[in-house]
């Protein structure tokens, strides 16, 4: 009988539920972390507006962690474009990209399918370099270990007031083009840091330019210790 | 606007829940979306009303709860203020969303033969 609006009527039944919407992208990433752990390969998503560094980034890191010995593989995802991929391809690094068409978020389906496209078994670190956007791609997990979030000294120190989505997702938060902080006499790094304290519980900003490597080696180590923890996982 | 990605899986699972109980049509579809779900409630109802034509939910009305985000401390419970860091005033550790990433299916009030 309905119980909802009273109406007596024994034709309706309700039937209540506790369901995530999104329980079928949650399965979906479930079985990439699964790969992700029988491969040893440490997945990291890394979200960030466009034009905040992500494909330079990847590469800088790329080029630090090859001199350790250590390497990666990338799917990018992109709207309309291969560019992204053809750039990292052309750094040396197993790339492809995922072409969303409309979509403006990676989900865990489609990293499922890039994942065909690319040898990233024999890899320690698999980046993710999501479309470029600070709202959607924080709804959908994609079976990685970490969040890394960009956000270029550009962009504006509100900007994790104005997508708190986004930034209590991440696990860190680097602050790219460092090398522009010296022209840019307003902006300073602790606004940013002040404005992460208040939308992600336990902040962690590093400072990062892959123009001039400042704050690499923070980063490697962040990196690292995730490496750590993935190698435990997978044992 | 991944708003619509979210309703296309809403209505999949409707549609499931429709077949499972042998419904003939669905009247009233109930969500619970929090604050920081990174849903937007407005965007939500909007993409319902386009994607809805001819399926399952073409004559159900969609019933949204919005739930406010609440962060208290990790180790002592204390609720924590909105708008200020998030560490416990009393004893300095991080938060934790209590309530508020909710992107839930609730319930369905579906017709039967």
């Amino acid at each position: 009988m309905c119980q909802t609006c009273g109406c007596g009527d024994e034709r309706v039944v309700t039937v209540n539920l506790h369901e995530r919407i999104l329980k079928a992208n949650d399965s979906a990433a479930r079985h990439n972390r699964e790969h992700f752990a029988a491969a040893g390969v440490l997945a990291i998503n890394l979200m960030g507006s466009p034009g905040s560094g992500k494909t330079a980034l990847i590469e800088a890191t790329a080029r630090a962690l090859g001199s350790q010995g250590l390497k990666i593989a990338a799917l990018s995802g992109d709207l309309a474009t291969d560019h992204d991929g053809e750039r990292l391809r052309a750094a040396g690094i197993p790339a492809a990209t995922v072409t969303t068409g409309t979509a403006c978020h990676l989900d865990a389906d489609l990293v499922h399918r890039g994942l065909h496209e690319i040898a990233w078994q024999d890899r320690d670190v698999l980046f993710v370099e999501n479309v470029g956007n600070l709202v959607c791609p924080a709804v959908y997990d994609l079976g990685q270990r970490a969040n890394v979030v960009a956000l270029a000294v550009t962009e504006g120190e509100d900007k994790p007031l104005k997508y708190p989505v986004m930034f209590r997702s991440a696990d860190v938060v680097l602050l790219t083009k460092a090398d522009l902080l010296p022209h840019l006499p307003d902006i300073r790094v602790q606004s940013f840091a002040d404005a992460l304290a208040k939308v992600m519980p336990q902040s962690r900003l590093l400072v990062i330019s892959a123009r001039n490597n400042q704050g690499m080696a923070e980063w490697l180590s962040w990196l690292d210790d995730r490496l750590a923890e993935s190698r435990a996982n997978s044992r | 606007m991944h708003e619509y990605s979210v309703v296309g899986a809403l209505i999949e699972q409707v549609e499931a829940q429709a077949r499972a109980h042998g419904a003939i049509a669905v009247r009233r579809v109930c969500v619970r979306i929090g604050e920081l779900s990174g849903v937007d409630r407005e965007l939500l109802a909007t993409a319902y009303e386009v994607f809805r034509e001819r399926t399952v939910c073409a004559q159900a009305a969609l019933s949204i709860e919005p739930v406010s985000a609440r962060w208290e401390c990790r180790q002592c419970g204390r609720e924590l203020s909105r708008q200020g860091m998030l560490r416990c005033v009393a004893c300095g550790s991080p938060a934790s969303l209590a309530q508020g990433d909710e992107i839930l299916l609730t319930q369905i009030e579906m017709e039967v033969d």
